[in-house]
C-alpha cells in the first residue's frame, strides 16, 4: 500500500500533494428499552487526495482503491478554482513514522459476546429501577488505520482505536418524560467502561427524581460548574474561538484575537494538549503530518496561543500547532481541538459555594454549541445553591453567555481537574471527532440560565 | 450484481436484504467571500441485513470487500441481534416520484462556483463589512434494494444544496445571518438566499433589548425549523411511541395541539431530496397526516417498529447513511399554511420577539417536547413593529404546551433546511430570559 500511495504522488503539477488512505472497522451495539436494537459490524475503507495550487486547495475522496491516481488529478484540477493568495507552507523535515496506540484491554481483543454481556447488565440496572420507562444505550468502538503520504517526503502510519458509550435512562410519570444520561469514552480501552454499575444505578434514580423536580427560573445567576461541564464550557466558550481557520482571513476577528489580549483573571490557564496519548483527543501526528503538541491558549488570563493548520500558521506568520484533523477520508483536515482543559487553581469547592446566597450548581454534560461570540451549554444535572449549600434538584438547564465577558467572570478555580472523554466535537459537517476536555470546578458570576 | 449476495445469504438465513448506495458529489466551499476549496467525493456502500433464527444480523461496508466476508460479519452479529418479527416486502406498487434531474447530474463545477459568488456579491455589494462563508453541493447517485422476498428495485437521485452564512464583526459584537436551500432538481431561484440575508441584515441593523418575562414569539420559517421541528419529529417517531417515551403515546385521535395546526410528512413530494418511491427497506412511500387540525394522526414506522407495534410500516424506514441501520424517521414535514401574512402576524404583537435562529436548540429534553436556546438571530417587536436585534437572550418552551395554546399560522410558507415547508408561526407564552433579568 505504501508503494501504491507514493506512486500516486508522482507526475503532478501541484506545489504540494498529499494522500491519505484509511481502513476503519467498527462495532456498534445499541439498546432501546429492554430490546437490543442493533448489533452491527461495519468496515469503511477509502482514501483522499489533497493538492495545493497557487494558494488554493483541491480535494477528492473515493471508495474505490483503484481511484487513487484519479483522485490526485481531480484534486489538482479542482485546486485551480480556489485561486487565493500565494501560500508558502512552513518548511519541514520529511518524516517516516509508524505509531500504534495499544490500550491495556484493547477493544478488538474483547469478544462481541462479552461487550453485549456488560451492556446487558447496565440495561438491566436501568430497566429495574422505579419509574423508568426506557433505556437508551449506544456503544461503539472502532479501530482506524490511517496512512499519510505527502509530496514533500513524509510517510506516516497511525493505528488509532476508539471507544464511546452513552447510557441514558428515561423516566415517565403523569404524561411527563424526563431523562438522565452519562457519556464516556476511551482510546479503545474497554476497561474504561467496566464497573460502572453504581454510576448507572444513580443515573436511573436521577431520571426518576427529575419528574418531581421544578424548572429553574430563568435569569442571571452565580453558577458553579463541575469539572465535566466546565470542560464543555472551555471547549465551547473559548476553544473554538482559538481555532485559527475561523480567524485568519477575517481582519476584525484577527484584531479581536490579537495575542496578548486579556480574557480572564490571572488564575486562568487554558491548554490544548494532543500529546496526552491516553486521552481520546490525543495523537502523535495530525492529518497533515504535523506532530501533536501542547499549546497554551491562555496563560494567566492572557491570550498567548492558538490552534493552527499548516496553512493558517503560514498565513498568520505563526508556527503550526498540529491541530489539522479530519474525521475520516471523506473530509479535508480542518483546525480542531485535541484535549482541552483549564488548569487547576486554588479554591476548593466548599469555599466556592460558601458565599453564594442564591445560585445554581450545574453538573455533567448534555451538549454545547457556539457561534464564536455566544455559546450555550446544557447541564445534565442541576441544583439550586442556597446560602452556601446545595439545595433542591432542578430540571436540566441551558446556560448561555458571551465569550468575551464570561471568561472574565470566572472568579474561582478549583483544585480538582478531571478530564471527560464522552461525546465528540462537530464542526463544518465533520462530526463526531474524538476530543476530550476538562477542568476543575469553576465559579462564574452573572451567567444567563434559561428557564421557565 | 448483489442479488448474488441475497442468494448466498439465504444459505445461512431465512430472510436477507442488500442495500447499496453509490454516488458522487462536488462541493464548493466558500470562505472570506471567495472560493476556499472544491471537493469531489465518490462513494460506494453496501449494507446486508439478514434474519437468522429470528434474530437480525447487520453488516455494512464502504469500499471493497468480498461478499463472503460481509456475509460472515452479518452472520456473526445475528447471534446477538435483536429478535425480529418483520417480513421484508416484495415488489409493490410505488408512487412515481421525480427526484432525478440530468441538469444536476451533469452540472459544471463553474456553475456551482457562480451560484455562491452571486449570493456573496449581492450581500457584500450592499454590506461590504459582511464576510460570507458557505457551501454549494451537487450530487447524484443510485439507490438499490434487493431482498429475499423478490424485491429488486433501484432509482437514481440528484440533489443540489446551497447554504450561506454572513458574519459582521464589530468589536466584540457579532451578527450572523444566513439561509439555505436544497432540492433534488435544478433550482431556478438561488437568489432568494441573498434576499433573505439582506432582509435579515436590515432587520438587525439596530440593537434592542427585552426584559426577562413571558412573551408572544413569532417564529419565522427558519425559526420553526430550528426550534420546533426536532421535538415534533421525536414525538411522532413510532419507536418513541412504542416505548412510551413519546408524550403522544396512546393519544392517536386526541386533540393535543391547537386546531390551526395541520402537519404532514411526505416522501412523495416532487423534487425533494427527501423523497423516494420507496423507503430504505423497500416499503412504498405515501403522504402521512401527522396532525389534522390539532388531532394526532399517524406515527412514523419502519418494518420492525411496525411489527412490534401491531401495525404496518408507513414507509418511514430511514438510514442515516448506507452503513447505518434502518430506523423510523421523517422525510419532509410540511404545515398547512394559514391566511395571515407575516406582516399581519407581526402587527398583532404588542411586545414580543421574532426568532430566526438559535444556538443550543435541541440540547434540552427533546422527548419531553422542550425547545429553546440562545437567540442567535432574533428581533424585538414593539407595537407591531420590529425595533431591533436582541442579544444575550434565551427562549425556552415546550411544544406540547406552546402548540396546544392559541397559535396563529402564517401564509408565508417556504422550504427551509431541505426537509421542512413551513410558514411563520406565532406562539404565545414563551419564556424569555435576558441578561440582567431578575432571577
Amino acid at each position: 500500500m505504501r508503494d501504491r500511495l507514493s506512486e500516486a504522488l508522482r507526475n503532478h503539477s501541484a506545489e504540494q500533494v498529499e494522500v491519505r488512505y484509511e481502513v476503519r472497522d467498527s462495532t456498534r451495539i445499541t439498546y432501546r428499552g429492554r430490546q437490543l436494537e442493533e448489533a452491527s459490524l461495519t468496515s469503511d475503507s477509502g482514501g483522499c487526495a489533497r493538492a495545493l495550487v497557487k494558494g488554493g486547495w483541491g480535494f477528492a475522496s473515493f471508495n474505490d482503491a483503484g481511484a487513487i491516481e484519479d483522485g490526485v488529478s481531480r484534486a489538482v484540477e479542482h485546486a485551480r478554482y480556489s485561486g487565493g493568495t500565494a501560500l508558502a507552507l512552513p518548511p519541514r523535515e520529511p518524516c517516516d513514522a509508524s505509531v500504534a496506540s495499544l490500550p491495556a484491554r484493547s477493544v478488538e481483543k474483547v469478544a462481541l459476546e462479552e461487550k453485549k454481556r456488560l451492556l446487558d447488565e447496565y440495561r438491566d440496572i436501568v430497566m429495574s429501577s422505579p419509574r423508568i420507562q426506557s433505556c437508551h444505550i449506544q456503544y461503539s468502538d472502532s479501530l482506524r488505520t490511517v496512512r499519510y503520504v505527502s509530496s514533500d517526503g513524509s510517510y506516516i502510519e497511525q493505528r488509532v482505536p476508539d471507544l464511546s458509550l452513552r447510557v441514558a435512562a428515561i423516566a415517565r410519570g403523569d404524561g411527563d418524560v424526563q431523562q438522565a444520561g452519562v457519556s464516556l469514552g476511551s482510546v479503545g480501552d474497554f476497561a474504561a467502561i467496566e464497573g460502572l454499575h453504581d454510576q448507572v444505578r444513580d443515573l436511573a434514580r436521577r431520571a426518576a427524581a427529575l419528574l418531581d423536580a421544578p424548572n429553574a427560573k430563568g435569569g442571571e445567576y452565580t453558577v458553579v460548574l463541575d469539572p465535566v461541564l466546565a470542560g464543555v464550557f472551555t471547549h465551547e466558550a473559548f476553544g473554538h474561538l482559538s481555532e485559527a481557520d475561523l480567524v485568519y482571513d477575517n481582519p476584525q476577528l484577527r484584531e479581536l484575537m490579537t495575542l496578548g489580549r486579556r480574557f480572564g483573571g490571572p488564575q486562568l490557564n487554558i491548554v490544548d494538549d494532543a500529546t496526552i496519548s491516553t486521552l481520546r483527543g490525543g495523537y502523535a501526528y495530525d492529518d497533515e503530518g504535523t506532530p501533536g503538541q501542547r499549546t497554551y491558549l491562555i496563560r494567566e488570563g492572557v491570550l498567548v496561543g492558538r490552534l493552527h493548520s499548516r496553512e493558517t500558521a503560514a498565513r498568520m506568520g505563526e508556527a503550526p500547532s498540529g491541530n489539522a484533523r479530519a474525521i475520516d477520508y471523506r473530509h479535508s483536515p480542518i483546525v480542531r481541538m485535541s484535549n482541552t482543559y483549564i488548569e487547576n487553581g486554588d479554591v476548593p469547592l466548599a469555599d466556592m459555594l460558601a458565599d453564594i446566597r442564591e445560585g445554581v450548581y450545574v453538573k455533567d454534560w448534555y451538549g454545547g454549541q457556539t457561534s464564536l461570540e455566544m455559546f450555550t451549554f446544557s447541564a445534565g444535572e442541576s441544583y439550586m445553591i442556597r446560602n452556601g449549600k446545595l439545595a433542591e434538584m432542578l430540571r436540566p438547564v441551558v446556560l448561555t453567555g458571551n465569550v468575551f465577558t464570561t471568561l472574565e467572570r470566572i472568579d474561582a478555580i478549583g483544585v480538582d481537574l478531571e478530564m471527560n472523554q464522552g461525546g465528540g466535537c462537530g464542526k463544518s459537517g465533520q462530526s463526531p471527532l474524538p476530543v476530550s476536555n476538562g477542568s476543575p470546578h469553576v465559579r462564574m458570576s452573572r451567567c444567563v440560565v434559561g428557564g421557565r | 450484481m448483489k442479488e448474488q449476495l441475497v442468494t448466498l445469504a439465504l444459505r445461512q438465513s431465512q430472510q436477507a436484504e442488500v442495500y447499496r448506495a453509490r454516488g458522487a458529489s462536488t462541493l464548493v466551499h466558500f470562505e472570506a467571500n471567495r472560493v476556499k476549496q472544491v471537493e469531489y467525493r465518490q462513494s460506494d456502500s453496501t449494507a446486508l441485513r439478514l434474519v437468522r433464527d429470528g434474530r437480525m444480523g447487520f453488516a455494512a461496508v464502504s469500499g471493497e470487500m468480498p461478499d463472503a466476508r460481509l456475509l460472515d460479519m452479518a452472520t456473526q452479529t445475528s447471534a446477538f441481534g435483536a429478535p425480529v418479527s418483520l417480513a421484508l416486502p416484495g415488489t409493490r406498487r410505488v408512487p412515481a416520484v421525480n427526484i432525478f434531474d440530468e441538469r444536476v447530474a451533469s452540472v459544471q463545477t463553474s456553475a456551482l462556483v457562480d451560484i455562491g459568488l452571486h449570493i456573496i456579491g449581492r450581500v457584500t455589494s450592499r454590506h461590504p463589512d459582511v464576510v460570507c462563508e458557505g457551501l454549494v453541493v451537487a450530487s447524484s447517485g443510485t439507490v438499490r434494494i434487493a431482498n429475499s422476498a423478490g424485491l429488486d428495485s433501484s432509482y437514481p437521485v440528484t440533489a443540489i444544496a446551497v447554504s450561506m452564512e454572513g458574519v459582521r464583526v464589530n468589536g466584540t459584537d457579532m451578527l450572523f445571518v444566513g439561509d439555505s436551500k436544497r432540492s433534488a432538481l435544478l433550482m431556478e431561484d438561488t437568489d432568494s438566499v441573498a434576499r433573505t440575508m439582506l432582509l435579515q441584515l436590515e432587520r438587525a441593523s439596530r440593537a434592542a433589548a427585552i426584559d426577562t418575562g413571558t412573551y408572544p414569539v413569532l417564529f419565522t420559517p427558519q425559526g420553526v425549523d430550528v426550534a420546533l421541528l426536532l421535538p415534533l419529529a421525536v414525538a411522532f417517531n413510532g419507536k418513541n411511541v412504542l416505548e412510551k417515551a413519546s408524550r403522544l403515546a396512546g393519544r392517536r385521535g386526541e386533540t393535543v395541539f391547537d386546531s390551526s395546526l395541520t402537519l404532514w410528512d411526505d416522501a412523495t413530494l416532487e423534487g425533494r431530496p427527501t423523497s423516494a418511491p420507496f423507503d430504505a427497506e423497500g416499503s412504498p412511500s405515501r403522504p402521512l397526516c401527522l396532525m389534522e387540525s390539532g388531532v394526532v394522526g399517524e406515527f412514523l414506522y419502519d418494518l420492525q417498529t411496525a411489527a412490534d407495534s401491531g401495525t404496518e410500516s408507513t414507509g418511514s424506514g430511514r438510514r442515516m447513511d448506507a452503513r447505518s441501520p434502518v430506523r423510523p424517521g421523517m422525510s419532509a414535514f410540511w404545515f398547512e399554511p394559514g391566511k395571515r401574512t407575516f406582516e399581519e402576524l407581526l402587527s398583532s404583537i404588542d411586545r414580543g420577539l421574532v426568532v430566526e435562529e438559535l444556538i443550543g436548540a435541541g440540547q434540552g429534553n427533546l422527548l419531553a417536547g422542550d425547545f429553546g436556546g440562545n437567540v442567535l438571530l432574533g428581533y424585538r417587536v414593539e407595537k407591531g413593529e420590529i425595533v431591533g436585534r436582541v442579544k444575550d437572550t434565551m427562549i425556552a418552551g415546550n411544544v406540547f404546551d406552546v402548540l396546544s395554546r392559541d397559535v396563529v399560522v402564517g401564509s408565508d410558507s417556504r422550504w427551509v433546511g431541505g426537509n421542512l415547508w413551513t410558514p411563520s408561526i406565532l406562539c404565545d407564552g414563551v419564556s424569555v430570559s435576558a441578561k440582567g433579568g431578575a432571577a
